[in-house]
């Protein structure tokens, strides 16, 4: 409990009117175990099909052309991990995780949403809904809410992204910053914000991650020559998971995967991506250190893209792809897939691979398996539109 | 008055220079409207041709090797040199400009129609980007704006057009060449029929065939790229978008297809609430929406008339601080507030303070552009990066400055005077100055 009490203290939203209106249900703010979940939003939409590459698909290579990744055992060729399915060569730095049992694959997976724009399938992503939504609050952020709410949650973001807006305030965190202003200044400062709450909050609450901060500054500081540019943001984000006083739940986001032209097989705009995220990745379980076996991190994308290669050696916006989970929590190695085949008339509309999984039902067993939550709270409060959605057992270490 | 007054300078504005209330309180609205009759001024800056120069002269450096001509301390990066060139320009553009409200369209219509950094192609056309093809046509039409901005090197190069070809064009037919569809989805999506405008992914398919074409027509390697429409790698045949049959015709085309979504109810109502949740409201009445967009409607996209029906909404009028001003907003407005950009930041400097607030000059993270609601930019650490700013800004001024003056000249006609007292009772000048920039009166707009 105390160490509960020490993680209010410290960064539990004092955002809005929160501490003051919600504090009696602290106690309750924690996980089982005190897990840790990290959802990493992929942004722009990953291409799962060069990601995770089915070369055992008979129908891929042909269709991709010349985006195919190879065959397991030739020259930049894919990583294996079952007779079907690769690894992406880039990807090299978290193949040892599948030989660990703590990496797993969710394929020909989408939301429900199935027309082509970003920003509406981002929405979708991140509400958890049917379709896009005005609201302005994510599912994680619900989730949250059920979990106890206050200090739990922290974006590392300038504000949060929609996934962890809403109602539960959530702690924002982003790299590169320098020693905070004078307390003499701050408290002056805050003397002007006395009328204007959303000022106050934000402010007490930066002030009360500050010491916390930065450490996780310190440790995104130390970036070395060479190293990804993701890294420093998912070495500091450990290092506040890794404190008993940090925070438990976090997203995180990488951005940069519309490859529409020069995309490449194993060489190319998105092989350099995908190399800066797997070393990132690494960077992030070592920073957790043992806290990694508590850990559970979903990376997933608004859609995937068309099968085909377009005009341009790229890819355009398509339907499903793949997302990754990660974490010593995991139950084992795993691939999920109700793989609906690459043949022309198995694409959808004739262009994408086919949605058979739907993501919300991934994300809802975490929720119910890794963090405790129930599944009628689940169905009832955090995915509501999921009506007929079924989870997927076992993907977490009971 | 004095807060009609503040709202004309900060609401529509980039915050006041010294003086500037006085100038304005007799008539704001009428301020307001005498600056949309403001030509842009010739600026010494690159036009297209010389950026795409100076990038085909960054190639050539690059194969032989580092050097360092001009003795900065770093190996030769003339495009690099020219993309902080052009943010330092910008920003003491945004702080001595005696007509902010039209600088405040083009920051508008700049976001609308974003190219961002993030691809490297563009990081010597952004700025000239902005300088030709958006700041001319704020107060035109939006077809002309439309065409300029969407035809533009940096738009064709940031959304890949340059590279898609039609698939049964004479280039389509000589090599293995085909569709790109990046540039005629934003432009439906984000462009002009917005997201619910009611098009599908046949029009998404329509307009990027129209588009094929648009490409370079010269140079590439080391020798300066020009753009312009190439006949060989347009898909031949009529289109059909949005319902409108669009008969073949070449570059034409793609005119006609502007005009067709150009006059769009859709687009009339995507802009029109963009426009509100703007300069009016984060959630934009729907009453008002209909309004501009009907003027909008009625006046064949007149953005002039657009821009004045928005100064003259009375709700516009009512609250003085509904939206966070974004960081390069806050940045600028301190520039005028103390008559004094070198006290923000010089280039480099800017820039690195910029993108710790999460907003590097021309970086938008996404062809959607910057978000535009307060809470986009209102969490903690955004906000303590804020005060810092600020805090640091008034260190290196603040035992120069006449607080009592600055703090009337800035928030006084809207802050309650107990507030103001405490900044004037501050410990000393640079906390008090610091205090003015960190306060919520200075920090919405």
């Amino acid at each position: 409990m105390t160490m509960i009490l020490d993680r209010r203290s410290l960064l539990a939203g004092l955002l809005g009117a929160g501490l003051v209106a919600s504090a009696p249900r602290f106690a309750m703010a924690a996980t089982p175990d005190e897990r840790r979940f990290i959802f990493i939003v992929l942004r722009g939409g990953m291409d799962g099909l060069s990601t995770v590459p089915p070369v055992g698909d008979r129908d891929f290579a042909d269709l991709r052309g010349p985006l195919a990744i190879a065959a397991f055992g030739k020259a930049g060729g894919a990583l294996a991990l079952d007779d079907r399915f690769g690894l992406h060569p880039a990807l090299a730095p978290i193949h040892g995780l599948w030989q660990a049992g703590q990496l797993q694959v969710i394929h020909a997976a989408a939301t429900p949403y199935r027309d082509r724009s970003h920003f509406d399938a981002q929405n979708v992503l991140e509400t958890g809904g049917a379709g896009p939504s005005g609201a302005g609050v994510g599912w994680l952020n619900r989730a949250i809410g059920l979990m106890g709410g206050s200090g739990l949650g922290l974006a590392v973001n300038e504000a949060a992204p929609l996934l962890m807006s809403g109602p539960t305030p959530v702690a924002t965190w982003v790299d590169g910053g320098g020693a905070p202003p004078s307390d003499y200044l701050l408290d002056a400062v805050d003397q002007l914000y006395a009328d204007h709450p959303l000022f106050h909050a934000a402010l007490a609450s930066a002030r009360d991650t500050g010491e916390l901060l930065a450490d996780a500054e310190a440790s995104a500081m130390r970036r070395q020559r060479g190293q990804s540019r993701l890294t420093p943001s998912f070495n500091g984000l450990a290092t506040l998971m890794r404190d008993a006083r940090g925070p438990r739940i976090a997203s995180l986001e990488v951005t940069g995967w519309d490859t529409h032209s020069a995309q490449g097989a194993a060489d190319g705009r998105l092989s350099r991506l995908l190399t800066q995220f797997a070393e990132a990745l690494v960077a992030l379980k070592d920073g957790l250190g043992p806290i990694w076996s508590k850990t559970v991190v979903v990376a997933a994308t608004e859609f995937g893209r068309t099968a085909a290669p377009n005009g341009t050696g790229g890819t355009d916006h398509g339907t499903a792809g793949a997302a990754f989970l990660l974490g010593g929590a995991l139950e084992g190695r795993r691939i999920v897939a109700d793989w609906p085949g690459l043949s022309r008339d198995r694409l959808f509309e004739g262009r994408d691979l086919a949605p058979t999984t739907d993501l919300r039902g991934v994300f809802a067993s975490v929720l119910r398996d890794h963090l405790g939550l129930a599944e009628a709270d689940i169905r009832g409060r955090v995915f509501t539109d999921a009506g007929g959605v079924s989870f997927v057992p076992d993907l977490v270490r009971a | 008055m004095t807060k009609e007054a503040f709202i004309a300078a900060n609401r529509f504005g980039l915050g006041p220079k010294p003086g500037d209330y006085g100038a304005l309180s007799a008539d704001p609205r009428a301020a307001l409207a005498a600056q949309l009759d403001a030509r842009p001024m010739a600026d010494g800056m690159p036009d297209t041709a010389q950026a795409l120069t100076i990038a085909a002269s960054r190639r050539m450096m690059k194969d032989d090797g580092p050097m360092d001509a001009d003795g900065d301390g770093r190996p030769d990066n003339p495009v690099r040199e020219l993309y902080l060139r052009e943010v330092a320009h910008r920003f003491a553009r945004g702080i001595a400009t005696d007509t902010p409200f039209r600088e405040r369209l083009v920051l508008f219509w700049s976001n609308h129609f974003t190219v961002s950094i993030a691809r490297s192609g563009v990081v010597p056309l952004a700025g000239v980007f902005e300088r030709e093809a958006i700041a001319p046509h704020v107060t035109g039409r939006f077809e002309d704006l439309l065409r300029a901005a969407a035809l533009h090197p940096a738009m064709l190069t940031y959304l890949d057009q340059y590279r898609s070809v039609g698939p049964d064009s004479k280039v389509g037919n000589r090599r293995k060449a085909g569709l790109n569809e990046n540039l005629g989805r934003e432009i439906l999506e984000l462009h002009t029929l917005g997201v619910d405008g009611g098009y599908d992914q046949a029009d998404v398919i329509a307009l990027a065939k129209i588009l094929t074409g648009w490409s370079v027509v010269e140079g590439g390697g080391d020798r300066p790229k020009r753009f312009g429409f190439d006949p060989d790698r347009h898909q031949p045949g009529d289109k059909r978008l949005i319902g409108t049959t669009i008969g073949e015709d070449g570059e034409d085309e793609t005119y006609a297809a502007f005009a067709l979504l150009a006059r769009a109810p859709a687009t009339a109502h995507f802009l029109a609430t963009k426009l509100v949740r703007h300069f009016v409201d984060d959630d934009p009445p729907p009453a008002l929406v209909k309004r501009i967009a009907d003027i909008y409607l009625a006046t064949d996209g007149d953005l002039k008339a657009v821009s004045l029906a928005l100064v003259n909404v009375d709700a516009a009028w009512d609250r003085p601080l509904v939206k966070m001003k974004t960081p390069w907003e806050l940045a600028i407005a301190m520039g005028r507030a103390l008559g004094d950009g070198e006290a923000v930041a010089d280039g480099p400097v800017l820039f690195r303070r910029l993108r710790a607030l999460g907003q590097p000059p021309f970086a938008a993270p996404s062809p959607a552009g910057w978000p535009d609601r307060s809470s986009d930019w209102l969490g903690p650490d955004a906000l303590m990066r804020r005060i810092d700013l600020g805090a640091d800004v008034a260190r290196k001024i603040g035992n120069q400055v006449d607080l009592a003056a600055l703090l009337r000249e800035t928030i006084g006609p809207v802050m309650p005077e107990p507030k103001q007292r405490l900044i004037r009772g501050a410990g000393d000048l640079a906390s008090g100055v610091a205090m003015i920039f960190a306060s919520p009166e200075f920090q919405q707009r």
